[in-house]
């Protein structure tokens, strides 16, 4: 539903967002069927993401929203489609159609994840994990500099969750990432709950690498939902689905973090079987709560 | 028909249009959407839904060959086969062509 | 080898083993653990599938849907990271399968499943207002040159397309009966509509959008069917906000 706003102005027109930075408060993923609620309800949500690929279209009602709540929120593009972690360099015309829609919307933050998804031009639609080798290190900065000069701007960079791990890597994932950072310039995105994911299905306490991860370079912090499941030996093997309620030793984990970093700008994701919105709503309060408690603390 | 009767003609059919568009206009907007084309296939960075391979083996994601089943409204459509109008039973009316000029 | 070869071809073939090298969190080989990507890739390219084509899914049902998603992400993965327009290659692929051979409206209607999707992400473009022709002299009508919204396309078809979409999207709505159905798209605000055309009016409309004054496209339309009254897709043009200006 999108049918009361002012439609004089073109979608070609530009949308300077008022928003220069993301607040240190609680923000959920953008779904279009919380675009009526966002604008009658939206407390304590203070901040939006959206998923870059879903708004690389001409004009239309995705554009038109987006315009919209922009003026209102500020807004965080995430993207999910570069392949940074490629062997290959992103996409040129990928990179111009994210370049485009960056300008016009001039958000208040651009991330991106460690991951690939390109292959011999094909789209594989999943963030593919990679060997963290001297050779992939070398490779990954050049994309994120390659991004960084195109775009005009910082870029943060996710931490996968992972289901697997390659037996060339050579690198831990926080001190990776932390040498990623210290040669790009590039800041850190911390998604907890792929912490989470990732250290119970590679055998790691959660607690060891958040206090191995540069906290310092974090510039936005994730939390969502995941699935759970068995590998071969009955071992539990944890799925990110973005498809439920972030578990309690997730938030356990976020205050864990929050504790160590100061409070930051949090995210809810919830991305498939997305629910009403009173539930997500209910989601963004936690997160605000925990923030809250880092405040009262410091 | 003559250029003077063509012209007419064109001008009242003109005419007979914005008179057509101003009444449709009207009650259109009274008139709820029944259609919206959802935001087909969004990009989301999360695990495909029913991701889980729990107990599927190779199964879901199998692909293999696959052989049509009896489903979906296609078995109550009654079409011809193709589209020269060779027909299945049941349906041997002609096809009405708008044939190309 | 490549790694990312080495994955790519074992997550869209299943019969291929597991790459080497991949580990759990006791060194011990990954094993099922990869088919998280296996399942990942090939559920959400079908989830895509389903959402982009609704019409198609109705007409052979989740389960057959299923199936052809299934051949078809393989046969075809996206070239594009924007899974929107996800399924270009679709029609020709459903034209060329003999499964579906008796079914051989289902590439137009994935055509229009298409059209519709391009014509929602479309660029906007302020319409005319209409009630500027009715200022016009009547040689001056004739004279006239339109521009289009970019919303707007129009499809021909030998299978009556649009009551097929109607069948599965509407309702109560009739069954399609044999015959062959041109279709206008337009976009008033933000949602498509299919409109089915008279005879001779998508040949009028193409030849409008080609640039012809008004009087060489229905010259045009006339000529290949007599009885082509232009006074029905003027008034879709015009509701459907599809006409964005008027030169001479």
């Amino acid at each position: 539903m999108f049918d009361s706003i002012d439609r004089s102005a073109p979608s070609g027109g530009p949308s300077k967002g008022p928003f220069s930075a993301l607040p240190n408060a609680a923000g959920v993923g953008y779904k279009p069927q919380h675009f009526q609620s966002l604008l009658d309800d939206a407390a304590p949500v203070k901040w939006l993401e959206i998923h870059a690929e879903n708004y690389m279209g001409d004009g239309g009602r995705p554009l038109a929203q987006l315009r919209h709540l922009a003026q209102r929120f500020p807004i965080s593009v995430h993207g999910v489609g570069l392949s940074i972690g490629g062997e290959a360099a992103p996409d040129p015309d990928h990179l111009a159609r994210l370049k485009h829609l960056i300008d016009w919307l001039q958000p208040a933050r651009f991330s991106e994840h460690l991951a690939w998804s390109t292959h011999d031009s094909h789209f594989f639609n999943d963030l593919l994990p990679l060997p963290y080798t001297d050779q992939s290190l070398g490779r990954i900065c050049d994309h994120i500099d390659q991004v960084q000069s195109t775009l005009g701007c910082q870029m943060l960079l996710e931490n996968p969750s992972s289901y697997l791990a390659f037996a060339e890597s050579t690198w831990e994932e926080p001190a990776f990432l932390h040498e990623i950072a210290r040669r790009t310039g590039c800041g850190l995105l911390l998604d907890v709950n792929n912490v989470f994911v990732s250290a119970t299905n590679l055998d790691y306490r959660p607690q060891d690498y958040i206090d191995a991860y540069p906290l310092d370079l974090v510039g936005e912090i994730h939390l969502g939902g995941h699935d759970e499941d068995e590998d071969d030996h009955g071992k539990p093997l944890l799925i990110d689905s973005h498809g439920a309620e972030v578990v309690d030793p997730v938030w356990a984990l976020l205050d864990y973090t929050l504790a160590r970093s100061g409070a930051k700008p949090v995210l809810v994701e919830w991305d498939t079987d997305v629910p009403e919105w009173p539930l997500l709503q209910a989601e963004a309060i936690r997160a605000a709560a925990a923030l809250d408690r880092v405040r009262e603390t410091a | 028909m003559s250029t003077t009767k063509k012209t007419l003609a064109v001008a009242s059919a003109v005419a007979a249009a914005l008179t057509a568009a101003a009444t449709t206009q009207a009650t259109a907007q009274a008139k709820e959407k029944c259609y919206g084309v959802s935001p087909a296939g969004q990009n989301d960075c999360a695990a495909g839904p029913g991701t889980t391979c729990a107990g599927t083996s190779t199964v879901d994601y199998q692909g293999n060959a696959w052989t049509l089943v009896d489903s979906g409204t296609c078995t109550e459509m009654d079409l011809p086969a193709a589209a020269d109008g060779s027909a299945r039973a049941g349906s041997l009316e002609p096809l009405e062509r708008d044939l190309p000029a | 080898m490549s790694r990312e070869r080495d994955f790519t071809s074992a997550i869209l073939d299943a019969r291929l083993p597991v790459p080497s090298g991949l580990l759990d969190g006791q060194n011990q080989a990954a094993g099922r653990r990869f088919s998280v990507y296996r399942n990942n890739v090939a559920v959400s390219l079908t989830q895509a599938l389903h959402q982009g084509f609704p019409v198609l899914t109705r007409i052979l049902g989740p389960d057959n849907m299923d199936g052809l998603a299934g051949q078809f992400l393989r046969a075809h993965p996206p070239v594009s990271p924007v899974l929107a327009h996800y399924g270009h290659a679709l029609p020709a692929y459903l034209d060329s399968l003999p499964q579906l051979s008796h079914l051989g409206y289902l590439g137009d209607i994935v055509r229009l499943e298409l059209a519709l999707r391009r014509s929602y992400h479309a660029a906007d473009a302020a319409p005319i207002e209409a009630l500027r022709l009715s200022t016009l002299s009547p040689d001056a009508l004739l004279a006239c040159r339109f521009s289009f919204a970019p919303a707007v396309s129009v499809l021909r078809s030998d299978w009556p397309i649009h009551a097929i979409w109607r069948y599965n999207t509407v309702d109560g709505a009739a069954k399609p009966a044999p015959a062959a159905e041109d279709v206008l798209i337009t976009r008033p605000d933000y949602d498509p509509e299919p409109h089915p055309l008279p005879p001779g009016a998508a040949l009028w409309i193409d030849a409008l959008r080609s640039g012809d004054s008004l009087a060489t496209a229905t010259d045009a339309a006339t000529a290949a069917h007599p009885d082509f009254d232009l006074s029905a897709p003027l008034a879709l043009l015009i509701e459907g906000r599809a006409l964005t200006d008027i030169s001479r």
